[in-house]
């Protein structure tokens, strides 16, 4: 089951070129629906007019070689560590989430465009490596969506409420479940495979088509955010915060998290 | 004066949420981030300010009262035991100010729950809860005695 190519079998009912089209179709989807939400909330106005107001305010002037090594930081540090979360178990949720949605897309697009017909064998750690990819995916989404989420039955909110906030996570949770149920499926002589392949479809069209209404979006912005924050603590600007005190970490921490359900 | 958040920087961990006094601050339904649902209950205590981890939330005066230009930003570092507050002026003057919030670790204290509970005769007695130990007065509490007092007073 796990080195099983899942997109093989199905070149009986679909064209190995109709699954290379959707694939593409749906990257199209990313960067239309990316720029669709940058043009129509201005994010890239917004960004830049503070990142001038930044600039005007701060004390030391930033050269290029220290913008490179603060993007490199913002990389290596807030973006592949997600180390701006404060709380450990929301940054391992993310990380999982992160890193499992990475390696699932890339070996989707590999076994889709290399491996997509019986005649090309597939090497088994491609699949492996999918299943790897969509089981962190739900371990990270489904332990965010039931234990992290916050502001839910603690200020009255019912667990089961469903809100516009939630479409990015609820779409990727159904498509990557409803994928792996599809692929695992398809190792039984079941006709329900073909019906969940239906339902998988359905829902990553959701996934990738809802960018300019979801979340999606904050793969591109959040790093940007990140950046702009460093620059902005090296030029002196802190976005008026006070310089951090200087004396030792000496007396632990009192704060808990917040208790949501 | 109502707070407000900076969405950039709010990662929706909903600490301002658990800790507003007026439960004003909640997630949007749209971004999953947090706002304040209600600016004019708003009393500017400044929890949910000193509370939020990314430093997201920040205190916007009302124009006829702070006009703009100003800043008032504070950082609160709980393992430092220090809070720090960065005043900007509109004439371009700024003061900063740290100040200590403890000088014991967090937790060394005994809370009102941990004592015992004070009996039924402790209410009849003059002195307070903890007096006169936590008083730190040698010999006891000061006393008038009676022959200290003015003739034909008492």
């Amino acid at each position: 089951m796990f080195t099983n190519n899942p997109f093989t079998a199905l070149t009986d009912v679909l064209p190995a070129n109709a699954m290379q089209i959707y694939v593409i179709l749906m990257v199209l989807a990313v960067f239309a629906g990316t720029l669709f939400d940058i043009i129509h909330k201005g994010s890239a106005k917004y960004f830049f007019e503070n990142w001038r107001r930044s600039k005007n305010k701060g004390s030391q002037e930033v050269g290029g070689g220290d913008l490179v090594s603060l993007a490199i930081k913002t990389g290596l540090v807030d973006v592949l560590a997600s180390a701006e979360f404060c709380s450990v178990r929301r940054r391992v949720a993310h990380l999982l989430t992160m890193y499992g949605f990475v390696i699932y897309i890339i070996t989707t697009a590999i076994m889709v465009f290399g491996y997509a017909t019986p005649a090309t064998p597939t090497p088994g750690i491609l699949p492996l490596l999918w299943w790897i990819g969509g089981l962190m995916i739900c371990l990270g989404g489904y332990w965010f969506w039931f234990f992290i989420r916050v502001d839910v039955t603690a200020e009255g909110n019912s667990p089961l409420r469903i809100m516009r906030a939630d479409l990015f996570i609820l779409s990727l949770m159904g498509s990557v479940t409803l994928g792996l149920i599809w692929a695992y499926l398809q190792t039984r002589p079941s006709a329900g495979a073909n019906v969940f392949f239906g339902l998988y479809i359905i829902a990553t069209t959701v996934l990738f088509g809802s960018i300019p209404w979801s979340k999606f979006a904050h793969m591109f912005f959040k790093p940007a955010a990140a950046f702009e924050k460093r620059v902005s603590y090296a030029n002196g600007s802190r976005s008026n915060l006070p310089v951090s005190s200087d004396k030792p970490e000496q007396f632990g921490h009192a704060r808990e998290q917040p208790r949501n359900y | 004066m109502p707070t407000f958040v900076y969405m950039t920087r709010c990662d929706g961990c909903g600490h301002c949420v658990d800790i507003c006094p007026s439960d004003i601050m909640h997630i949007d339904k749209t971004t999953r981030r947090a706002y304040n649902i209600e600016p004019n209950m708003c009393w500017e205590c400044y929890s949910c300010v000193k509370a939020c981890p990314q430093n997201a939330i920040d205190v916007r005066g009302y124009a006829d009262f702070a006009p703009l230009g100003h800043s008032v930003r504070v950082l609160r570092e709980e393992a430092k035991g220090t809070i720090s507050w960065r005043l900007k002026f509109r004439d371009g003057r700024e003061k900063n100010f740290e100040s200590p919030i403890r000088t014991t670790p967090w937790g060394s204290i005994k809370g009102p729950a941990e004592y015992d509970a004070p009996r039924p005769e402790d209410f009849a007695k003059q002195e307070l809860a903890h007096e006169p130990e936590a008083l730190k007065i040698s010999g006891g509490l000061p006393a008038l005695r009676p022959d200290q007092l003015k003739q034909g007073v008492v």
